[in-house]
């Protein structure tokens, strides 16, 4: 799991790409407080072989990041 | 070409007619759009400094900022946020301002150059790029602000109620101001008109997130070009109108408002640069942010504003080249304090951004 609540673009793509990169992860929770970050970390996900599923969960958003 | 584009290059596009329109109807040449000269003629006109030259209200300013605001309340996006190192990001502020207008420009104003021919804004994208490279690798190393966190919705308006309040006092009470009678302040569109404008590309910037810095750092950090595709829109569109109306001039010489000053070019813009890459966003981003609620933002503007002030009080912002009286070009450029403020600059963000990713260092060390 990712928190990256608080954060503003580009620390969101930043702490997705270092998970992404330490675990290679099949799947992996990204929580987010703006739609820039939703937006940026969908387009990272897209170039990085993930798929990314949004879901509002309150003031925030949760991405699920899946392999491809 | 991804569909997903297709927004922040129309946004570029938008922008770019802006600027062109701006310009024909009174805006100084390749300044259609400069949020640095912009943010410091507003500083001027409350009186922060008296370069009698550089005072004026700039409409662009408020209607970038109400834009923004007004579309993030459209779309549920406005959010109060607060408390991401507030002090440091109005110092960085004020140093980014302080870089731009040794340069004088914003980033966005150098793509305007840049569309004009003024070869001296490619080498200001030179230390740009240059600085914000400089940026993303602290940004690689760890280096944050901290994050911010909900604040109380007040907080989150303070700018955009500063715009309104600005708005109504020049509409209402000009002679509170003080206007310029002639140099580049003198030169503007019709202050409704320029302000309809800038609420539209407000709103545009808002939703397309159009960003300067981010065009190149993300291109850098992740090969994600999707921000730059605006840089691009607004670099080809004023290329294409400048062309058409016979204003496009290629050369380094008696470029309107610059200076070829090449060092100082470079250097200024490298200080703007890796300061905005730092604040997250250029200066046009910084006002966007603070419409959409984001008052660590509106600390940076206000930063930016004081700032613009040191740069007048103290002599240190860029003087154009010009004629001299026996009709010789004197090369412009900035004064010796303005050449200590800009290296003095470039070690205050350097020391930020080193301090600023220790804590990620500290705990690899650490295991």
């Amino acid at each position: 799991m990712v928190d990256a609540r608080g954060y503003l673009c580009p620390m969101p793509v930043v702490m997705v790409q270092e998970a992404i990169k330490k675990d290679q992860p099949a799947a992996l929770d990204v929580l987010v407080d703006n739609e820039t970050a939703v937006e940026n970390i969908k387009r990272f996900a897209a170039h990085s072989g993930y798929q990314a599923a949004v879901c509002e969960d309150g003031d925030d958003y949760r991405l699920t990041l899946t392999k491809k | 070409m991804k569909k997903e584009n297709l927004f922040v290059i129309l946004t570029g596009v938008v922008i770019g007619i802006a600027a062109l329109v701006l310009t024909a109807l009174g805006n100084p040449a390749n300044m259609g759009f400069c949020i640095a000269c912009f943010e410091r003629d507003i500083a001027g006109a409350v009186g922060l400094h008296s370069a009698a030259k550089v005072q004026y209200v700039r409409p662009e300013i408020i209607g970038l900022v109400l834009g923004s605001f007004l579309m993030a309340l459209a779309s549920k996006e406005w959010k109060a946020r607060a408390g991401s190192s507030p002090a440091l990001r109005f110092v960085l502020g004020a140093f980014v301002m302080i870089g731009a207008l040794a340069f004088l420009g914003c980033p966005l104003r150098m793509v305007l150059r840049l569309a004009g021919g003024d070869l001296n804004a490619v080498v200001g994208l030179a230390g740009f790029a240059f600085g914000i490279f400089l940026g993303t690798l602290f940004i690689r190393k760890g280096f944050t602000l901290q994050r911010n966190y909900a604040t109380k919705t007040l907080d989150g308006t303070v700018l955009p109620a500063v715009m309104v309040g600005l708005l109504i006092l020049f509409l209402t009470v000009p002679t509170l101001f003080k206007l310029s009678e002639e140099g580049p302040g003198s030169k503007h569109a019709p202050f409704l008109i320029a302000l309809v404008i800038a609420l539209v590309v407000g709103a545009l910037a808002q939703k397309s997130r159009m960003c300067m810095v981010g065009g190149l750092r993300d291109t850098m950090m992740f090969k994600d070009m999707h921000l730059l595709w605006g840089f691009i829109a607004i670099f080809v569109t004023v290329l294409i109108g400048n062309l058409a109306m016979h204003n496009f001039k290629l050369g380094f010489t008696s470029q309107p408002v610059a200076h070829s000053s090449h060092v100082w070019n470079f250097l200024g813009m490298l200080l703007a640069g890796w300061g905005s890459v730092l604040l997250g966003g250029c200066p046009l981003r910084q006002l966007i942010l603070a419409g959409s609620g984001n008052a660590d933002s509106a600390v940076t503007v206000f930063g930016m504003i004081v700032g613009a002030a040191f740069a007048h009080n103290f002599g240190l912002a860029g003087n154009a080249d010009s004629m001299n009286e026996a009709g010789e070009y004197v090369v412009g450029g900035i004064s010796t304090k303005g050449k200590v403020a800009v290296i003095l600059g470039i070690v205050i963000v350097l020391v930020v951004s080193y301090v600023n990713s220790m804590k990620k260092q500290e705990a690899q060390k650490n295991g």
